[in-house]
């Protein structure tokens, strides 16, 4: 039975791809009904081709300024957490002090904790105080969530790096400041990196804690969610694909740029 | 193993605790924690706090609440809600298992089979991250529509009258079923499964599984006592970071499912942002971060591996 052991050799690779194209099955059809010309509010159901919400991507009432909205939360709160992450990484690996234990757990848990009881746990401390939620509870519920991934990515990379090196660079007489911008950085930086465009990537699609702390403000998953009840534009499909090539093309030209400079190295 | 592997030993000590430690500025570790730390403390664990004292006060929202050690706000949540509990932990272990049969195979293609495709592939898994889940999960209503081929083929081959047999389904439909719910949250999850596993596969010496075979061990056999054992550290995590989010979602079961599979998220939710009910809402949200706590460290104490983060 040749057909049955070529099957059985290969049973993994099929069943490994069988599941990419379950993860991939979704944004095929989101891009495929970015092309759909609806009958209805809902755009579940294709009917024929068209290029109007390509054409006209910003033609649905408030999404623009929703995605707007995101993309500034999503950019300072990479920038907030990245800061204040590798500032917390380097003291985790690079020092001695009291409550480590403490400061280990208060970082883990985050991670540990459903969304939707950080979320509301957070509204209860909100309202107890009685902030305006909006931009600013959003952002620093964003910033909350974010710091725990941005401590994990920079730590792996701060504790694989020779401490030999800054050593070597005191011996040639380089100042603490020059040490750290010359040999610490560089070397920390695909970490800090990692840790920032996962910020990035979380605050930006990040649904259930802006929901409870929101307010009257709309971000684009909350707009999302709310068009899911009144009618789904063909506009999100638009957004969806876009997002979509650019994540691949930024990290396809990303991967060429570090081949071209391994071959260089080499 | 170490003999196994010809690498030579890192160059860097891996304990932290073994560098020197640095005598001039003793207070520098404190000035680096500190801004970070204040914001975990204040703003997560001071919720937790006034999340505990919100959950026994009463009141209302025009008189303002008191605390009055209210306990019996936990009986009676408790009492109404158990069936939003249940729900959330089975659909929440059918989806992880799930993960973890399809997970699986895929990571190990990209450990040990994809070649050059490797690179690409991992690009795939990690790309749909950047298109909203929530358009990706409203996706599904596409694909799992009533009209559409998906339910169609189950239907020619009988598929749905044996799920509606187990309650998992209701007619000729998929979607407002529980198994649309668990599918979006196995697929949403998916990813968290992934990685973890490739990331311990990655690990593992391929000439293991070349001794295994010069031993006489089958394929099957190899996986069972190599490969899986050895994975173990990527199955734990990813189990984890896929059954807590999916406890506590909610997005899944109120895009894709019905009022029949409400999930304890939802019920929180609707508490929190539509009734105003907080004290219940907390109360509710309480035993949710008790429960996944408590079954968290049970589990991880029973898989040994205590090292995860």
């Amino acid at each position: 039975m040749p057909v049955v052991n070529w099957l059985k050799r290969r049973l993994v690779v099929i069943a490994g791809l069988l599941t990419l194209a379950y993860l991939l099955l979704p944004n095929v059809v989101v891009t495929v009904f970015s092309f759909n010309k609806p009958k209805g509010r809902f755009n579940y159901e294709w009917q024929q081709f068209s290029t109007d919400a390509w054409k006209d991507p910003c033609g649905v009432a408030d999404m623009c300024g929703s995605l707007s909205i995101s993309l500034q939360i999503a950019v300072w709160a990479t920038v907030g957490a990245t800061l204040l992450g590798t500032m917390i990484s380097f003291a985790l690996v690079r020092y001695r002090f009291r409550a480590r234990g403490a400061v280990n757990s208060l970082i883990f848990l985050p991670m540990a904790m459903p969304e939707v009881v950080m979320a509301a746990s957070l509204l209860t401390l909100f309202l107890n105080m009685g902030a305006q939620l909006g931009f600013w509870t959003i952002l620093i519920a964003h910033i909350m969530f974010c710091l725990s991934f941005v401590v994990t990515a920079v730590k792996a990379r701060v504790m694989s790096m020779d401490p030999r090196l800054e050593e070597a660079a005191r011996d040639l007489y380089a100042g603490p400041v020059q040490t750290f911008l010359r040999v610490t950085l560089p070397i920390a930086a695909p970490g800090i990196a990692a840790g920032a465009l996962l910020s990035f990537a979380l605050s930006f699609d990040d649904f259930i804690i802006t929901n409870f702390n929101a307010g009257s403000t709309v971000t684009f998953p909350m707009f999302v969610w709310g068009s899911a009840q009144r009618g789904t534009p063909v506009q999100i499909n638009v957004i969806g694909t876009a997002m979509f090539l650019i994540a691949v093309l930024f990290v396809l030209t990303s991967m060429v740029i570090t081949n071209r400079r391994n071959k260089q190295k080499a | 193993m170490s003999t196994l592997t010809e690498a030579p030993p890192p160059l860097a000590p891996a304990e932290p605790e073994q560098k020197p430690v640095r005598k001039r500025g003793r207070f520098t570790p404190y000035w680096l924690l500190l801004p970070g730390i204040l914001w975990l403390v204040v703003f997560f664990a001071l919720p937790m706090i006034y999340q505990a004292s919100t959950s026994v006060q009463q009141g209302s929202l025009e008189d303002g609440y008191k605390i009055t050690w209210h306990f019996a706000t936990y009986w009676d949540a408790l009492a109404e809600y158990w069936p939003q509990f249940l729900r959330s932990v089975f659909y929440a272990a059918a989806a992880t298992l799930l993960c973890l049969v399809l997970g699986y195979p895929l990571a190990y293609l990209i450990a040990f089979r994809a070649g050059r495709w490797k690179n690409l592939i991992m690009i795939l898994v990690i790309a749909p991250f950047f298109t909203s889940f929530l358009i990706r999960t409203l996706a599904w209503k596409t694909i799992l529509s009533d009209s559409g081929p998906v339910v169609h083929t189950l239907n020619s081959l009988h598929v749905l009258d044996l799920t509606n047999w187990l309650g998992w389904t209701a007619g000729d439909r998929v979607l407002a079923t529980p198994l649309a719910v668990v599918c979006g949250l196995t697929y949403n999850f998916l990813p968290f499964m992934i990685l973890p596993l490739y990331t311990s596969l990655e690990r593992i010496d391929g000439r293991l599984h070349e001794a295994a075979g010069d031993l006489y061990a089958k394929p099957w056999t190899t996986f069972r006592k190599v490969t899986f054992p050895l994975s173990m550290p990527g199955v734990v995590s990813g189990t984890l970071l896929t059954f807590i989010p999916a406890a506590g979602d909610y997005v899944n079961a109120e895009l894709l499912g019905s009022t029949d599979t409400r999930m304890i998220g939802n019920v929180i939710q609707t508490q929190f942002l539509r009734i105003l009910d907080y004290p219940t809402a907390a109360a509710l949200s309480f035993i949710l971060m008790a429960a996944i706590l408590a079954m968290v460290t049970l589990y991880i104490r029973r898989s040994g591996t205590e090292d995860l983060v």
